[in-house]
């Protein structure tokens, strides 16, 4: 590639970009922009249509006005699935910044047993919703999964992991953080590695403790992916659906039924439509003012300092 | 333990040169020079611990794991689980359907998203602006908030139930077009230059002279898809009803519907073992582009 770059350059040819505007580039884009127009920007447009009429199955809807959020707003199981979600991502994000923090500090290193660790760590990123809720309903399986197991041989009180509401969302929230700590993981090791040497020498040199090191250095450097990798993960884990369904199908009582899996009932098991495109527009909005409101705190932070 | 002694021996060289010190403080020297090591790997197994479990289970028969599930520490082990699960036919179907789907929508991924990265980052049009804007805000917008009106368009069009129904929506992803956008206009403008005094047309500059050089974003653009769709759960639930449409991971989850009654322990461990093979075997081979691709995905 550098050979015939060098080359290139050798010619020295000026050339008159042409100013005037071609519609060639657009047949470029077309393609895309087709497939955009019709798979997201249509849809988006025909949802909030849809929000705002009562619809059955195919019928053309009568329109309702605001009635499917007032009408969401005052039903228990919807309320309930928001306080769920909301608490499943505060299950979730938390867990799986510190961890993958951790995880990253303690990898930081080019040698071989670091990079198989590493790997082992990213290795269930790979797998399937379907996969990972497999295995994870198979090890809290009473009686016999590995969880009984181990209680037992310790001799805990047995949980009923996915059929005791107070525990359900958080075995759901337990496989989750275990299918999704690889991303956490990778994204803070990066940022690590872009920390240059001499900063931790000159610290070194000046006395610096571990943990000084650490505050001074390290934290203030990785400030930016912190806040990504909490972005990241609050828009990912609240769109929550195949874990819960396929782990407790949303139960017991409900209490582990996300926001997604209301939609998809609605939506799809009870054919409301209308009830299921005004609660995805909710979730919508619910996702677009977690970013907004990280990307607002971030700045604040940034701007104080 | 060979590997365990060369590592100490080094350290006795750094500490004391003495040659009486036994394996016992030897390996005693080791752990505390090795802290971090060993919890690593405490971690890993850790990690690993639910894996290795079903691995375990699917490897015994139904009836000894009726007695309890330490049989698993010991022999004998079997393979009559994953035979059992090729006596479903349907499953080599739901693979070969979800190979279809994810080479496929990995394929049309890369055209659109090249075609449209050229246009963007190279030549001047109307509108060109705008239009990229709204691809942006289209990265925003979740899966969720368009899944109702889609389900109606593809009813609409009798589009479900098929394989461009399983496809076509994957293509609309923006992530790709800004990747493409990206690489394209890192590549210098001299070889455009230098082939436009070819008599090279804008198509022919983009596929004999541009395209080759974006080989890396291909790949990662390309691992990132196919993961993707190989491990889509939502819109193929709600597209594919029928059994012979669905993919791998809709198959498996519907055919545990009855967990844990009608069919044995070890029959679902294997079930999860195989539908992790095929992934796991890509992951080992290409674990650095993936990790790499995922990683840089994320940070959209």
């Amino acid at each position: 590639m550098e050979a015939p770059l060098s080359t290139f350059g050798e010619i020295t040819v000026t050339i008159v970009k042409s100013s005037r505007t071609s519609w060639t580039g657009l047949l470029f884009v077309l393609p895309f922009l087709i497939v955009f127009i019709a798979m997201i920007v249509i849809p988006l447009i025909w949802g909030i249509y849809l929000s705002l009429h009562k619809v059955d199955l195919f019928g053309p809807g009568r329109f309702i006005g605001l009635e499917n959020y007032v009408r969401l707003f005052s039903n228990k199981i919807f309320l309930q699935t928001v306080i769920n979600t909301f608490y499943f991502v505060l299950l979730t994000v938390p867990a799986l910044t510190l961890i993958g923090m951790g995880l990253a500090l303690a990898l930081n290193k080019e040698s071989p047993v670091q990079n198989i660790v590493r790997g082992i760590f990213f290795s269930s990123t790979v797998l399937s919703v379907t996969v990972v809720t497999l295995i994870w309903r198979i090890i809290f399986i009473p009686n016999d999964g590995l969880m009984s197991n181990i209680f037992t041989a310790m001799d805990w009180q047995p949980i009923a992991f996915l059929s005791d509401p107070n525990w359900s969302l958080i075995s759901v929230a337990i496989a989750t953080i275990w299918w999704c700590i690889g991303l956490p993981m990778m994204l803070f090791v990066a940022a690590l590695q872009q920390i240059p040497s001499d900063l931790y020498e000159a610290a070194a040199i000046d006395g610096a403790r571990k943990w000084q090191r650490f505050y001074y250095i390290t934290l203030p450097s990785i400030t930016r992916t912190i806040i990504l990798v909490i972005i990241i993960e609050i828009v990912m884990q609240f769109q929550l659906f195949g874990q819960a369904l396929l782990m407790t199908q949303g139960g017991p009582n409900n209490s582990s039924r996300s926001i997604v899996m209301f939609i998809y009932d609605a939506g799809f098991r009870r054919w409301d439509v209308g009830t299921a495109a005004a609660a995805s527009q909710i979730l919508f909005l619910l996702i677009l003012v977690a970013a907004m409101a990280q990307f607002f705190v971030s700045r604040k932070k940034g701007a104080s300092q | 333990m060979s590997h365990l002694n060369q590592a100490s021996a080094s350290e006795v060289c750094v500490r004391s040169p003495e040659k009486s010190i036994s394996w016992l403080q030897n390996f005693g020297m080791w752990l505390a020079n090795n802290k971090l090591l060993l919890v690593l790997i405490a971690c890993s197994l850790l990690m690993l611990a639910p894996f290795l479990w079903t691995v375990g289970l699917s490897l015994k028969s139904n009836q000894e794991l009726m007695l309890g599930a330490s049989a698993v520490f010991h022999f004998p082990y079997t393979l009559n689980n994953y035979a059992d699960i090729f006596q479903n036919s349907q499953v080599f179907r739901w693979l070969a359907n979800s190979l279809i789907v994810s080479i496929g929508m990995t394929f049309w991924v890369l055209i659109l998203s090249s075609l449209a990265g050229y246009a963007f980052a190279r030549l001047e049009f109307p509108f060109k602006k705008i239009i990229f804007v709204i691809i942006l805000m289209g990265l925003a917008v979740p899966e969720q908030a368009v899944i109702m009106a889609r389900h109606q368009i593809f009813s609409a069009l009798e589009m479900h139930n098929s394989y461009v129904g399983l496809i076509l929506p994957g293509l609309s992803a923006p992530f790709g077009v800004f990747l493409m956008t990206q690489f394209f206009k890192a590549i210098p403008p001299e070889l455009d230059e230098a082939a436009t005094l070819d008599n090279a047309n804008k198509f022919q500059i983009f596929w004999y002279v541009l395209l080759p050089l974006t080989l890396p974003a291909q790949a990662t653009l390309g691992i990132l898809t196919f993961l993707t769709s190989w491990n889509d759960y939502f819109w193929p639930l709600i597209s594919a009803t029928e059994q012979e449409m669905y993919t791998l991971t809709i198959g498996i989850a519907s055919s545990q519907q009855n967990f844990a009654q009608s069919e044995g322990l070890g029959f679902l461990a294997s079930q999860a073992i195989f539908s992790a093979l095929p992934i796991i075997l890509v992951y080992i081979f290409f674990q650095k582009h993936i990790v790499t691709a995922v990683a840089g995905g994320g940070v959209k």
